[in-house]
């Protein structure tokens, strides 16, 4: 049996670029899948196509049981979608802003008033309930979005990058409001561009790219495809590369990889911080001077040199907006 | 029953935004008003109309021209408004609710006609002020305005489909601009069509504007003397031919505006 979101071999083509070259996924009740991918990637082209936005070429979609393409209506009154952009009514109060959404979810006025209450309440947005959203800050704004998306707490909720551009404190307050979700039993499509918030958040993991989904896996399973953590030592001098190699050959899991003409050494390790106390203590006690020194966990950049052996080019922020553009 | 109720909430909503920026509604109201009295107090007097040159005659004759330009207005909000709705992604968010299809657009347009009915009382009291007189009954002057706001809740569709149609909400501003001057110019709404060179006449007559600045000017009493309507049909008709043209811009419009909709994205 499919799960709560299933799709199967989804395409999009705008123009001649493939955004979706046949995405399949597959999401158990009550889980959290994190979609990870760059930018241009092709997520928010999958989320569209879920949350009835887009009409796919060609391929199978089902969100709560219902065919995305046959009942999008029914669709559409069991998900919440969360976008990149917080999509409220600037000039709207926050109440208002909820008790809209809920009226267009066909509440009728009195108890949509009452949920937007009794969101904002939950959201810590009850004090500025009656100003405008233009005087709220970002984070501020992406939580009414939010709240916005689970009027009517629906079983399945899409979010597009719902932290990008927010600062740590308030990506930290939207990952608790988040968790705090899925305990309740909703399942969750998550976009992000990063891996830790993937990480944090998803109980799978989903790795796009071009257009379709390379890896697939638990956290945990794709970093060890990644090669786990590595040591990275800079040092001062460029005589001093060999004697540090030596060093690090005797802590390292692998081949130490040298870029020259930054100094630095790299080697892949198991043992944390610990070890990477040990590789300090060794360096220092042979008198190599070193600039810089730090354990490093794999990014999204290395999972996709491991996945694809090409960098995710985060620099496409236009691919991004085209995808949506389109 | 949907569809009402959503067009409801949706033409609330833009009503609330209106009520929060005044401005909007008063900068609307400053080039119509500036129409009204440059055309009257600069041209008034050197235009013929019919066969008069007198400043009254030309000042009654103005009116409808500068109401009916106006209303067209509508265009250029609605545009921006919807613009600026799919770039702030609030389209998406609506699209992605159960709600009926073309709520979204006429709850928009709808919230336009109420600030074109504003607009227009305005403009109807400062153009009493400098001189303005209607000659016939009060029912065919209220005709005459729900004529008006007819033509604007056309073009307000008009508009609604360029916003959808453009990235911008600067874009669609000036997208819904540009085409009404030519449109409002090459017609009867400043100066006698009789007196245009043939071929602009013939267009002006048939232009779908003229046909309610003229329906305007029988409603109002304000057709100047010694003033022939041309042989046209839509001169000949003006109350038909403005409500045809009005109908059919709606039903043209709003069907394309719809499916655009339907496929929308930000």
């Amino acid at each position: 049996m499919p799960g709560a979101i299933y799709a199967e071999g989804l395409v999009k083509t705008f123009g001649d670029v493939k955004a979706l070259d046949g995405v399949d996924l597959d999401v158990p009740e009550g889980t959290v899948l994190g979609l990870l991918g760059p930018n241009g990637a092709g997520k928010t082209t999958t989320v569209r196509c879920l949350t009835t936005l887009l009409r796919p070429d060609s391929g199978k979609a089902v969100v709560a049981g219902l065919d995305v393409l046959r009942q999008p209506d029914a669709v559409r009154r069991s998900i919440g979608l969360s976008g990149q952009f917080a999509a409220v009514d600037e000039y709207l109060t926050g109440r208002e802003n909820l008790q809209m959404v809920g009226q267009l979810y066909q509440m009728k006025a009195k108890p949509a008033k009452a949920r937007a209450i009794e969101l904002l309440e939950q959201f810590d947005l009850a004090d500025a309930a009656d100003r405008p959203a233009k005087t709220y800050s970002g984070g501020m704004r992406r939580r009414l979005d939010l709240a916005a998306a689970l009027v009517v707490s629906p079983p399945v909720m899409f979010m597009d990058e719902p932290t990008t551009g927010l600062d740590p404190r308030n990506r930290q307050l939207l990952w608790e409001v988040i968790k705090r979700l899925v305990s309740s039993g909703t399942t969750l499509l998550l976009t992000t561009q990063y891996l830790e918030e993937a990480d944090h958040l998803a109980h799978e993991i989903a790795v796009v790219d071009h257009g379709r989904v390379i890896a697939k896996g638990t956290s945990d399973q794709l970093k060890a495809r990644t090669g786990g953590e590595r040591v990275e030592v800079v040092v001062h001098e460029r005589e001093a590369i060999q004697p540090a190699s030596e060093v690090l050959r005797g802590f390292g899991k692998g081949e130490t990889t040298v870029e020259d003409h930054m100094r630095k050494l790299t080697v892949p390790v198991t043992g944390g911080a610990k070890l990477l106390a040990e590789v300090i203590r060794e360096l220092d006690s042979r008198g190599i001077e070193i600039d810089d020194i730090g354990l490093r966990r794999p990014t999204l950049d290395d999972v996709f040199l491991s996945l694809t052996g090409h960098v995710a080019e985060t620099k496409s922020e236009e691919n991004g907006k085209e995808e949506t553009a389109k | 029953m949907s569809a009402i109720n959503d067009s409801a909430v949706i033409a609330r909503r833009n009503l609330i935004r209106m009520g929060r920026i005044p401005e909007m509604l008063i900068f609307g109201l400053i080039q119509p008003i500036m129409f009204v009295v440059l055309f009257t107090y600069v041209f008034g007097g050197s235009i013929q109309v019919g066969s008069s040159s007198s400043t009254q005659a030309y000042r009654e004759f103005l009116m409808a021209g500068i109401f009916a330009q106006t209303v067209t207005f509508a265009t250029a909000g609605a545009g921006a408004g919807i613009a600026d709705d799919m770039h702030k992604g609030l389209i998406d968010r609506f699209r992605s609710l159960p709600m009926a299809r073309g709520a979204v657009l006429t709850g928009r347009t709808l919230a336009d006609l109420v600030q074109t009915a504003l607009t227009l009382v305005v403009l109807a009291v400062v153009a009493v002020i400098v001189g303005w007189r209607t000659h016939e009954n009060a029912g065919k002057v209220l005709a005459g305005f729900g004529l008006l706001l007819l033509l604007g809740y056309a073009f307000s569709w008009i508009g609604a489909l360029i916003g959808l149609s453009v990235r911008t909400p600067e874009a669609a501003t000036s997208g819904g601009l540009i085409w009404l001057f030519p449109l409002t110019f090459i017609s009867n709404a400043f100066v006698d069509a009789n007196q245009m060179p043939t071929f602009l006449r013939h267009i002006a007559e048939w232009n779908p504007f003229s046909a309610t600045v003229q329906a305007c000017r029988e409603l109002f009493g304000n057709l100047p003397p010694g003033f022939k309507a041309p042989d046209a049909w839509p001169m000949q008709h003006p109350v038909w031919a403005s409500l045809i043209w009005s109908v059919l811009i709606i039903a043209l419009f709003r069907t394309l505006a719809v499916r655009k909709y339907r496929s929308a994205t930000a």
